[in-house]
């Protein structure tokens, strides 16, 4: 195997969170998947709602809100420190998830 | 209209579904989704235009309409216009809307109170009398927290209480809110967290009817002399509570020719002497 090969692989394994990427949940079928996510601080999580219905995303301690993501639409929000955040839809509020932020 | 025709079980009398002569009678319509443009339906406007001319063809002419929730689909500032223009083509009286929590996204009521401020208070809920009922329109759309289901709040209930403090209690009484005021399936947020304090100050009356939408299916519950319906959708039809097989609210896609089958509108009539209104649901596509 070539020496830039080599490194081109590496990179592709490198393990999520080695470094402070994105991170994405998914909303399929009301619901958020993965609905637990660990995350390092710093991290960006994007959510994409891949339903035909439109659904929101809000923190339950209000410190981030997205407006009304239609099919397709993605709402992001970066983690600066470290803690547990549980979220909602406001529109089907029996959807919820959880961001876990640890070092 | 008959065969074919389902009618709500229980609440329409007779064979014969044409209200008395002179009788007060008036529609309801329900989640219209105005911009909504998706696989389930990608015409909700056509079907708007269609229960219009249906309800503007009645033989005996509604008084007023009402359209509980869910005007629009995204609450922009385009589909509550556009659903404001086509609600003028009823003729009727007045079309007297509520809003669905697709009225509240990104601004909460704003937008909505903007094209739908029915009383010029700047506020979602109020009410009115015609024909001796007593209507009065809810907002429970605003109050959704994390896992539970939505409320309509202390406020609106205190406005409730002293609203219903000037309503003799042989009044017919016709309650609008969106989202059902019974625990239809608390699983997909189909209930009111405080629908019961609502309901308490109403069972004095001797005829309340309760109009529900957001669910898109004919649904009834009948509590003493408090009955609670919801209606069908314009826009597309919802899967049944818990329905086998589908996992969540989204809207059902159905064959090419079935979809008028399952979106529809509602005729009422006041019957004197009875404490339930007669209802009729009458789907778009009828004999």
């Amino acid at each position: 195997m070539k020496p830039t090969a080599l490194a081109a692989f590496l990179f592709l394994v490198a393990p999520p969170g080695a470094f402070a990427a994105d991170a994405a949940v998914e909303i399929h079928k009301f619901a958020f998947s993965p609905k637990e996510i660990t995350v390092k601080p710093g991290t960006t999580i994007v959510w994409t709602n891949r339903d035909e219905t439109p659904h929101t995303i809000i923190a339950g301690d209000g410190s981030f809100v997205s407006k009304a993501m239609d099919t397709d639409d993605s709402f992001s929000h970066t983690f600066a420190s470290e803690g547990d955040f549980g979220y909602f839809c406001t529109l089907h509020p029996y959807m919820t998830g959880n961001v876990h932020v640890h070092k | 209209m008959t065969g074919g025709v389902p009618r709500a079980l229980g609440a329409t009398s007779s064979g014969t579904s044409a209200p008395a002569k002179g009788a007060f009678t008036f529609a309801q319509i329900s989640d219209t989704h105005v911009g909504f443009h998706k696989e389930a339906n990608p015409d909700v406007v056509g079907c708007l235009r269609r229960a219009i001319a249906d309800i503007n063809a009645l033989p005996q002419a509604p008084s007023l309409v009402v359209h509980t929730g869910d005007v629009s689909h995204l609450s922009k500032p385009e589909e509550f216009g556009q659903a404001k223009d086509l609600l003028k083509e009823f003729r009727v009286d007045r079309v007297h809307t509520i809003p669905g929590e697709h009225d509240a996204l990104d601004d909460g009521l704003t937008g909505y109170l903007r094209n739908f401020d029915h009383d010029g208070k700047n506020r979602p809920w109020y009410s009115f009398d015609q024909g001796g009922v007593h209507f009065i329109g809810l907002s429970n759309v605003l109050n959704f927290k994390m896992g539970m289901l939505t409320s309509l709040g202390d406020e609106q209930i205190a406005w409730l209480r002293k609203d219903l403090a000037h309503v003799s209690h042989s009044t017919p009484v016709v309650v609008l809110a969106h989202v059902p005021m019974w625990m239809v399936y608390p699983q997909w947020s189909w209930g009111t967290a405080d629908a019961a304090q609502a309901l308490a100050l109403l069972r004095p009356y001797g005829s309340v009817t309760v109009l529900n939408g957001h669910v898109h299916q004919v649904l009834q519950k009948v509590e003493g002399n408090i009955a609670l319906h919801t209606a069908m959708s314009l826009a597309y039809p919802l899967p049944a509570p818990g329905q086998a097989g589908i996992g969540e609210p989204g809207p059902v896609k159905v064959p090419a020719g079935e979809l008028g089958k399952l979106i529809g509108t509602r005729e009422l009539t006041v019957v004197r002497g009875r404490h339930e209104l007669a209802l009729v649901d009458t789907p778009v596509d009828h004999g």
